[in-house]
């Protein structure tokens, strides 16, 4: 079972606990938007074999939003943040450019 | 290739079974192919068939990573059906479902197409009225299904419980030529058939790389040396996202889990397929007499081919309200596969960004049942550059606003 640690009550919430929101940091296309742009924001999803940024929400617990880094070939999680930032912290991609070497970072597999 | 019969069973029982051949051969790549699919799955397999079959198109390589029918195709609970709302989902599908009648003929591989007929419980007022407009929307697409009343369900379906204290049974669309197929032979009988046309089925060959040169493919970079090509089709389902990336695009489409589980053998009890879309469950009785149990999808995106272990708890208790006879039951095992669910819950058979490469994919919970007719339209798409089964299920339609709804078509039900 996946377990998640909550950024903002601090539980560890089991997966029964949590609703997850799909990927992280999108960014709202507005008025004005070009057509590809907006089909980007509206359905074109990373969906990498790796390294994946997610929303989830503690939905049975604390009730409120955060992020998880995960990796969706092996389940490892390596951090959790809460949500109202548009950018990952900097030690959580430094710990995963530790792991995973190969990495290449956000959004790019 | 030699034919397979009953006469060749007596044949080959009277030198004691050693004068069958190999149902494929195992050759080593070529330098090149007028046509490379990649995903021996039983949609690469079936658009290499029709290519080779309707079009003469038979230089023709399928390359797999694992081993034919070892993804989805060999993971599913087998369940084929045609009731869709929308009309080229209707139509796709019950080609498809079509064909399969016939499939094992047409293949001389026997299929165990078993149209047993496939029954979509109605428990909640708005389930009944969507499955009623399903019933409407099939008369005039064609495609035979009926609603009946919880009467009929229990004729049908002795076992079932009507009067669940959470779900009651007030319906149910019924398609009596809906069915199940065994899905290894579905694989197997199309892989016979492509190499018996000359084409190479290259198994344990994984896909590294898509070359192009001008925006026009040009060929694959693999495990196994470079393979030049002219034309390209992508048929990787949950591996979809990682070739579209190879190839220089993205896609509408998130992989996740989903699971299956079978029990113990029983005697018969159950001759048909019942799917239960508001508690996310089904069931159907396999030929050795396991109860075949599926449910939903995971909610978030794995590429591990395990699922949470509470979708299984959630589909059991649900079924048992519904079943009560199967709540002694043990299981005996369960395995997951990765499904590409795509942002309207339909496939996607399109032409991409890069010219002379295709994508055959986003089936999701439930290609299994569509193997045939998405072999037929892919490979009239790859050969003429567009096919009346699968102009509607083009990539642009998410940018277009075109959207083939189908939420209970792979979202949930399969
Ligand atoms: C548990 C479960 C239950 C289901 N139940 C049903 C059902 O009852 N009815 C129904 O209609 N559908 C059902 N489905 C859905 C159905 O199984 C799939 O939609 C269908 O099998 C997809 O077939 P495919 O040929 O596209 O993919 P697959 O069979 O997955 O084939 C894709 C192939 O591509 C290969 N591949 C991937 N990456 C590469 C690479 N880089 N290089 C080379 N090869 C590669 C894979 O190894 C794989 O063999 C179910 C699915 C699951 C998981
Ligand atoms: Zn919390």
């Amino acid at each position: 079972m996946l377990i998640l640690h909550c950024p903002h009550c601090g539980a560890e919430a089991a997966e029964t606990d949590l609703t997850p929101g799909g990927q992280a940091h999108l960014r709202r296309e507005g008025p004005g938007a070009s057509d590809e742009a907006f089909e980007a924001y509206l359905f074109q999803r990373d969906n990498p074999k790796g390294v994946h940024f997610e929303r989830w929400r503690h939905a049975y617990g604390c009730g409120k939003w955060f992020i998880a880094a995960r990796a969706t070939d092996t389940m490892e999680v390596f951090g959790t943040y809460p949500a109202q930032t548009s950018a990952p912290p900097r030690e959580l991609l430094d710990r995963i450019a530790e792991r995973r070497p190969d990495w290449r970072g956000r959004g790019e597999a | 290739m030699k034919r397979y019969s009953a006469f060749a069973i007596a044949r080959e029982a009277a030198r004691y079974h050693t004068g069958w051949e190999r149902a494929w051969a195992s050759p080593e790549p070529r330098a090149r192919y007028d046509v490379i699919i990649v995903g021996a799955g039983g949609h690469g397999l079936a658009t290499a068939y029709y290519l080779g079959k309707t079009f003469g198109i038979t230089n023709v390589a399928v390359i797999e990573k694992g081993w034919l029918g070892g993804g989805n195709t060999g993971r599913n609970t087998t369940i084929i059906r045609s009731n869709y709302l929308q009309d080229p989902s209707a139509a796709i599908y019950e080609k498809a479902r079509s064909l399969y009648e016939t499939l094992s003929q047409d293949l001389n591989y026997n299929v165990m197409f078993s149209p047993r007929g496939v029954l979509m419980l109605a428990q909640t007022h708005h389930e009944m009225r969507g499955y009623q407009r399903t019933a409407h929307a099939n008369a005039l697409q064609g495609v035979a299904t009926e609603f009946i009343s919880p009467e009929r369900v229990k004729e049908i379906v002795p076992i079932i419980r009507l009067d669940g204290p959470r779900y009651p049974v007030l319906g149910g669309l019924w398609q009596a030529r809906g069915g199940t197929a065994r899905h290894d032979a579905v694989a197997w009988g199309y892989a016979r058939a492509c190499s018996d046309m000359g084409m190479h089925i290259i198994q344990g060959c994984a896909v590294t790389g898509v070359r192009s040169e001008g925006g026009r493919v040009t060929g694959v970079e693999t495990s196994r040396g470079a393979i030049g090509c002219d034309k390209l089709g992508i048929v990787v389902a949950g591996h979809s996202g990682e070739l579209a990336g190879m190839a220089g695009f993205r896609l509408p489409i998130e992989s996740v889990g989903l699971q299956a589980l079978v029990s113990e053998p029983v005697k018969p009890c159950m001759d048909i397929v019942v799917m239960a879309n508001t508690v996310h469950g089904y069931m159907s009785q396999s030929d050795k007499g396991e109860m075949v149990i599926g449910g939903g999808t995971d909610g978030f995106n794995s590429y591990t081919q395990r699922g949470s272990f509470q979708h299984i708890e959630e589909t059991v208790r649900a079924l048992i309200e519904t079943f009560p006879m199967i709540s002694r039951l043990k299981m005996l095992r369960q395995w997951g596969g990765i499904v590409d669910i795509t942002g309207d819950r339909s496939p996607i058979l399109s032409k991409t960004p890069l010219e002379g490469c295709f994508i055959n994919c986003g089936w999701g919970t439930g290609g299994f049942k569509a193997i045939p007719g998405s072999g037929w339209g892919f490979a009239e798409l790859m050969a003429k550059g567009r096919s009346p089964l699968t102009d509607a299920f083009s990539l642009d339609r998410f940018r277009e606003g075109r959207f083939i709804d189908e939420s209970v078509a792979a979202g949930v039900a399969h």
